[in-house]
């Protein structure tokens, strides 16, 4: 059960990122997880919100973004958690291109998410192993 | 100190010069007019015929060539005689869309490397002289034509071709090189790293430089002359008229002599054509006045400079022509290279780009950069910042298989570029060379 990333091209100056967000927040849209990948010329936004179609009505046409599945998977907020998941992985064989966490408002669990190029293999892994992952009507329900 | 390779026509009165002009000039038209049917009928369409032409002061009746000609006539459209006849060609650094050829006659590299002789001789060379050319050897015009010049002078004759730094410097170093040829900008860079390697420019026994094939300042002369410890040279010329050699400079250092006993030179006003008084800035044209393979005339160079007659301290007659101060259309020589905004567009748009994109030059260290600022669609957008870099890599790849050297290219979002109602800024020249 994979979960929807949006991202967005964005250019490395100043006010570029709070310009974005702050189309979001206008738009009364919640934003659980947020990455930002960066290069000399450009930045990655990557995030994963309470709604992804108002999300994408509220950033400004000219932006380019990008929906992309990703994997978000839920672990006890403790020691050792993350690393579980990953052995799992690599024992499979699978190649992680990036990754990012944020924890919930439950007390106790934290989450992972994780950018692979086969997502349905992976989460075959990683449910084989026991390990839950989260769908978008998790993502939308949760913490509102 | 007298340098000449030619004296008696490098010094001939300027009257004897015209004599020469003048007699070459009838010939050549004939032969023209006889052998190239394209140019023959720009002669017809104009209603002139060779009757007319009895002096250069008849060439302004003449049609231009444009490099338009070239490529509306390439391959073989303005070849001047039976392939039999050519023993080599050369051609511009461009692409398919914009490639030149010349073809050269035995006759045509004989003349072209007594041009070559006559700056290398003004240079202060002679047959004691050992000469490294580092100018690319090939299909460019810059190695064959000043090794020819430093065969015909007698020098010792370092085929070393461009690059390879360290080599380069291991020659200069153990055979003693006097004299070098190459780009102005190599020139700099081999200064830099003999510094680098701690030679002070006393250490080499170089006297002299021949620079051209890219525009460079009197500041940046300067700089070669401190760093290499030698008087720099600069020379002049294009593949379609032969290459480097057409003009050269001398000891005075002021401007360029035109080789006028085969190049007859003419400043126009770009937008009418019209043929302006000597001292006036305008476009260069040339005529060449005793080619065979091919031979053009009145060809539009685009270089924008100014042509002098006033006396030369050398003690030649020939006219001088300043540095190109300009272009009359929107070509670049970027690292040697000539580069138009057209090919640039024509590369994004085959890799799925919009036309939106500028283009920075600029010289740092005496080098070159080039960087080409493109808006980045949105089905080439990805999350993962490897496949961006993926596409910034294949760009580049795409524009140095296109121009023949890579551009470092920076994605940009989309609708960032500057929209002009009018003429689009493309261009950002910051290197000041005019």
């Amino acid at each position: 059960m994979a979960i929807t990333q949006l991202s967005a091209f964005l250019e490395n100056t100043p006010g570029t990122l709070c310009e974005t967000i702050s189309a979001i927040t206008d738009a009364g849209v919640n934003i659980r997880a947020l990455s930002v990948a960066d290069t000399k010329d450009f930045g990655i936004l990557r995030i994963i919100v309470s709604d992804i179609e108002k999300t994408k009505a509220a950033i400004n046409n000219d932006t380019v973004v990008k929906e992309t599945p990703v994997i978000a998977v839920k672990m006890n907020d403790e020691a050792g958690a993350l690393n579980s998941v990953l052995r799992v992985l690599r024992t499979a064989g699978i190649n992680i291109e990036y990754v990012y966490a944020f924890t919930g408002a439950v007390h106790g669990n934290a989450y992972v998410v994780l950018r692979v190029d086969d997502v349905e293999q992976a989460e075959k892994i990683l449910s084989e192993n026991g390990i839950n992952t989260l769908g978008d009507s998790d993502i939308a329900s949760f913490l509102n | 100190m007298k340098n000449y390779y030619q004296p008696e026509i490098e010094t001939a009165p300027y009257e004897k010069i015209r004599e020469i002009q003048n007699e070459k000039i009838v010939k050549q038209v004939k032969y023209v007019y006889g052998n190239v049917p394209y140019y023959r009928n720009l002669m017809e369409k104009k209603g002139v015929t060779p009757d007319d032409i009895k002096s250069v002061d008849d060439i302004k009746k003449l049609p231009f060539l444009s490099k338009d000609d070239l490529r509306e006539a390439y391959p073989y459209g303005l070849l001047g005689t039976d392939l039999k006849n050519i023993v080599r060609i050369h051609s511009t650094s461009g692409t398919t869309g914009k490639r030149v050829v010349a073809f050269y006659t035995q006759h045509d590299i004989d003349l072209w490397e007594d041009c070559c002789a006559r700056a290398i001789v003004a240079a202060g060379g002679s047959d004691e002289d050992i000469c490294q050319v580092c100018y690319g050897y090939g299909l460019f015009t810059g190695g064959s034509g000043l090794h020819g010049g430093s065969h015909k002078v007698g020098c010792m004759t370092l085929p070393m071709s461009s690059g390879n730094t360290d080599r380069q410097i291991q020659f200069m170093m153990d055979l003693g090189s006097t004299i070098i040829c190459c780009t102005p900008s190599y020139a700099a860079y081999i200064g830099e790293t003999l510094a680098e390697k701690g030679y002070k420019p006393s250490d080499n026994k170089l006297k002299a430089g021949i620079f051209g094939a890219e525009p460079w300042t009197e500041e940046m002369r300067q700089e070669i002359e401190k760093s290499l410890g030698i008087k720099a040279y600069d020379i002049y010329g294009l593949t379609e008229t032969s290459g480097p050699g057409v003009a050269f400079e001398c000891e005075e250092q002021t401007g360029m002599h035109i080789n006028e006993d085969h190049f007859y030179a003419e400043i126009i006003d770009p937008d009418t054509g019209e043929v302006l008084p000597e001292g006036s800035k305008g476009e260069l044209v040339f005529t060449s006045l005793d080619k065979e393979g091919f031979p053009l005339l009145r060809y539009r160079t685009k270089d924008i400079c100014i042509l002098s007659r006033e006396k030369c301290s050398c003690g030649r007659t020939f006219v001088k022509m300043t540095k190109p101060l300009g272009r009359s259309d929107d070509m670049m020589i970027i690292r040697g290279v000539n580069v138009f905004p057209s090919q640039i567009e024509t590369v994004l748009l085959k890799e799925g780009y919009t036309p939106n994109y500028q283009i920075v030059v600029d010289r740092v260290n005496n080098t070159d950069t080039f960087d080409i600022y493109v808006e980045c669609p949105a089905e080439l957008f990805s999350d993962k910042v490897s496949e961006m870099q993926t596409h910034e890599k294949n760009l580049n790849t795409a524009m140095r298989s296109m121009l023949g050297i890579g551009p470092k290219i920076h994605l940009v979002a989309p609708k960032t570029i500057e929209r002009s109602e009018g003429k689009a800024v493309r261009v950002i020249d910051k290197r000041k060379l005019h």
